[in-house]
């Protein structure tokens, strides 16, 4: 058993966990992920670890209450202890000696690129980051970029706080300015990866995306996490989950992450009946 | 008086029409007399032909015998002696290649049952005995096992038979490998496999789970860590697929994915927390033990109808026959000579966010005819061209086999493999090119079976133990 250490709330469907897990803690690197169970019986699902601290042997995972199982996982309280926790999964974000980099997040993917964005800072490197989300009471972690990077650009697609517009506003501006970086590294929902690619690719500067797909065992062994990268299947467990974003085929992505978007809905509103019954 | 029947004692089974809709074993097992008399067939020949047919060369007269005079515990320890899974392999060997091939009973009629026999006598001893082993007196050393398949499992327990004290790390959060998240509860009720788990622990054996062994610690840390050898039984690895269009539409699974969500997610339970396809019409592709547990689990969650689709004849098809003729008795329909090109998705030409959008509606085929054999025996599948057809599907499961995962081998230095991926060992003793490293099992071998797998941690348990008496 994995107990909670620390449990914030970012925002009402945004919830931040330190989790006691020394082995992952000790190897954990920026880019890579987690699977955990909440309890026996649950579902296995894949987390980015978006902190670590080696010292105290926990992992920082932030996610966002979508389903039946990030919903139970969100009324975990500190002192309570989650069933299974398996990591560090996946390659790390290869960040050896950059120099100037630009993050782009989006949303909850915003948790899984500060580290990063973290990690470059404290190498010196030179960070441009900009944030997007919905609106205003939808942001996270503004606090925590800024001090991470050199730049900073906040969006809001309804215009509720910072600049309205998404992502890619201040992104074509650089580039239209003639600014260029060594890598741009995109995290954040499917559409918006590949829209930050396309802004990209004319620049040919290097982008690299995070892919989230569904999982099962994490290790290679179920082919459930596969996609399509340059016309060959790849598994994101093992082969990523960073991946050139040129090359991803986001539309097939796309499809394959609705899935089982029927079933989630069902699960989702079973469990949320099922905690209103017991209160 | 030996029985004279050419017939086998048949195997008690649930009914074909009532087994296809649940997930409870479909074998029932020999009674007593059933095995009495069954056990009477064997002609107890002098040069056992049968044993040599043994991968692990139970002693399987010997233990015949002890079921004639009723010592039934006596054929048990019998069977003990080279095996540690009775109660696994009397259920899912493939016997009909192995020792009941040789049987000369089976010249002019059926062999004698021996897996039924192997069986019986495992249940019997379950049902019997408390199972728990003595604890042995430690020895002082320690030993890591990475993955707790069959190889892992057996490697474990013989090496704490003689005292080593011994770890188990497995990457799932449940042990077992293909045992629980492969083979389905209908044929090897996970109940047999929780045992054996449970008696080791009993033994003194820790079986650490979530832990990836590459990921989480690599195995030079586990000599860091006072481990003196390390076994690595980590399995088959990453599922293949073909490669033709359609592969990434929603509804096409691999094997591994849908078993795993049946069994080991418990989809095939009533208030599943896994989704999977349910009902609808499922085609699987492949021919082996995972396609055969594919199908039949397909229509166990409700199917209306399954395909085999299997590119050679029935001849080559490589599953246990009782799988195949069972799945024919549940109504799995075979489409032989036939291989997939396309997997058809559909697309609204109107409406770009229909969510039905890239679901599987059909698989297109091609009809083949086998050429001539190859240097291995086996007649190569040829497409005849212009046969194409197309199979009315809403799900299709990939069962063409696994590639070596590199995980271990790529965080493990003067580890080697072979052109195929399969870890390097000296086969008779499991030992790898790096000192103190151990391996077998799928992992060495590619996918294959699970008495192979067992022998292989039991031969590397003997060559660790003379490793580390020196
Ligand atoms: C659906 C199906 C049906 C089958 N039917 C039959 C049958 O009827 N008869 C038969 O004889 N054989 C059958 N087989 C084959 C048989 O199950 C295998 O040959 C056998 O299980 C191999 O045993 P193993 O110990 O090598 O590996 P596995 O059983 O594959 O176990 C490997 C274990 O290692 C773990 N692992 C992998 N990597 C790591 C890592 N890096 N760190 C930690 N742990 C790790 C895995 O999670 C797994 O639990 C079947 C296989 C399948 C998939
Ligand atoms: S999650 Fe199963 S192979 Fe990647």
């Amino acid at each position: 058993m994995y107990r909670i250490t620390y449990k914030k709330s970012l925002n009402p469907t945004v919830t931040m966990l330190d989790i006691e897990a020394p082995l992952v803690a000790r190897k954990a690197k920026p880019g890579q992920f987690i699977i955990l169970r909440v309890d026996e019986d649950g579902e296995r699902i894949p987390l980015t670890i978006a902190g670590y601290d080696r010292e105290a042997g926990t992992v920082r995972i932030i996610f966002q209450i979508v389903g039946a199982t990030t919903e139970k996982l969100n009324r975990k309280e500190v002192g309570d202890s989650i069933q299974d926790f398996v990591g560090p999964l996946g390659t790390a974000t290869e960040l050896d000696g950059l120099k100037k980099v630009c993050i782009v997040g989006g949303g909850v993917g915003c948790a899984i690129a500060l580290p990063i964005a973290e990690a470059l800072h404290e190498m010196g490197c030179e960070v441009t980051s900009v944030i997007g989300f919905r609106s205003k009471d939808l942001l996270i972690l503004e606090d925590e970029f800024s001090a991470a990077s050199d730049r900073l650009f906040v969006m809001t697609d309804d215009g509720s706080y910072a600049r309205q517009g998404n992502v890619c506003v201040p992104l074509n501006e650089m580039f239209a300015a003639g600014e260029r970086f060594e890598k741009v590294i995109t995290i954040g929902p499917l559409v918006m990866m590949k829209f930050v690619v396309e802004a990209t690719r004319p620049t040919g500067i290097p982008c690299i995306v995070s892919m989230n797909p569904i999982m099962i065992d994490g290790t290679g062994m179920c082919g459930g996490c596969r996609l399509t990268v340059g016309g060959k299947t790849k598994f994101a467990c093992v082969d990523g989950p960073d991946f050139d974003g040129y090359e991803v085929d986001f539309d097939s992505a796309m499809e394959r992450g609705t899935m089982f978007r029927d079933f989630e809905r069902h699960a989702h509103e079973e469990t949320c009946n099922l905690f209103k019954k017991s209160v | 008086m030996p029985n004279m029947s050419p017939k086998k004692n048949a195997m008690p089974s649930q009914a074909p029409e009532v087994r296809a809709h649940n997930f409870d074993e479909v074998a029932l097992g020999y009674d007593e007399a059933t095995a009495l008399d069954e056990a009477a067939r064997c002609l107890n020949c002098k040069n056992m032909p049968c044993v040599t047919g043994c991968p692990v060369n139970i002693h399987i007269p010997e233990f015949i015998s002890k079921i004639k005079e009723c010592d039934f515990e006596g054929a048990y320890q019998v069977i003990n002696r080279s095996s540690s899974l009775p109660a696994v392999c009397g259920r899912v060997c493939p016997q009909e290649t192995q020792c009941e091939a040789k049987c000369v009973r089976g010249i002019k009629g059926e062999p004698v049952g021996i897996g039924r026999l192997e069986r019986f006598v495992a249940d019997w001893h379950n049902a019997h005995t408390d199972g728990v082993a003595d604890i042995p007196e430690t020895n002082g050393h320690k030993v890591a096992v990475v993955g707790s398949g069959p190889s892992g499992l057996t490697c474990a327990g013989d090496l704490a038979k003689k005292g080593y004290s011994v770890t188990v790390y497995e990457a799932l959060h449940t042990a077992g490998g293909v045992l629980v998240y492969g083979i389905p509860e209908f044929r090897l009720p996970k109940a047999i496999v929780k045992k054996e788990v449970d008696n080791l622990k009993a033994m003194g054996v820790t079986i650490e789970t979530n832990v990836v062994i590459g990921k989480t610690l690599t195995v030079d840390e586990l000599f860091e860590m006072g481990f003196e050898a390390v076994f690595i039984g980590s399995g088959a690895g990453l599922p293949s697929f073909m490669n033709i269009p359609g592969e990434s539409l929603k509804g096409v699974y691999s094997a591994n994915e849908y078993l795993t969500r049946s069994n080991l997610m418990k989809a095939y339970l009533d208030n599943p927390v896994t989704p999977i396809s349910k009902g609808g019409r499922v085609a699987v592709v492949g021919g082996g033990n995972v396609a055969m547990d594919a199908a039949r689990t397909a229509l166990r969650l409700g199917a209306e109808k399954v395909y085999i689709v299997y590119r050679r004849s029935m001849e080559e098809l490589p599953a246990r026959r009782e799988e195949v003729e069972h799945a024919i008795e549940e109504g799995v329909e075979f489409m032989l000579l036939g291989s997939p090109v396309e997997i058809l998705g559909y697309r609204n030409p109107d409406d770009k966010r229909d969510p039905k959008n890239g679901t599987v509606i059909g698989m297109k085929c091609i009809k083949m005819e086998l050429g001539e054999p190859d240097e291995r025996g086996r007649r190569s599948p040829i497409p005849v061209e212009g046969s194409e057809f197309t199979l009315d599907v809403d799900t299709v499961v990939m069962s063409i086999g696994t590639s070596p995962n590199p995980l271990i081998k790529s965080t493990t230095e003067g580890l080697e493999t072979n052109k195929r991926g399969g870890i390097i060992v000296e086969e008779s003793t499991g030992a790898t090119t790096k000192m103190g490293v151990y391996a077998g099992g799928d992992a060495v071998t590619g996918a294959a079976t699970v008495i192979s797998a067992m022998g292989a941690g039991k031969v590397a348990a003997k060559a660790i133990d003379e490793y580390l008496s020196k």
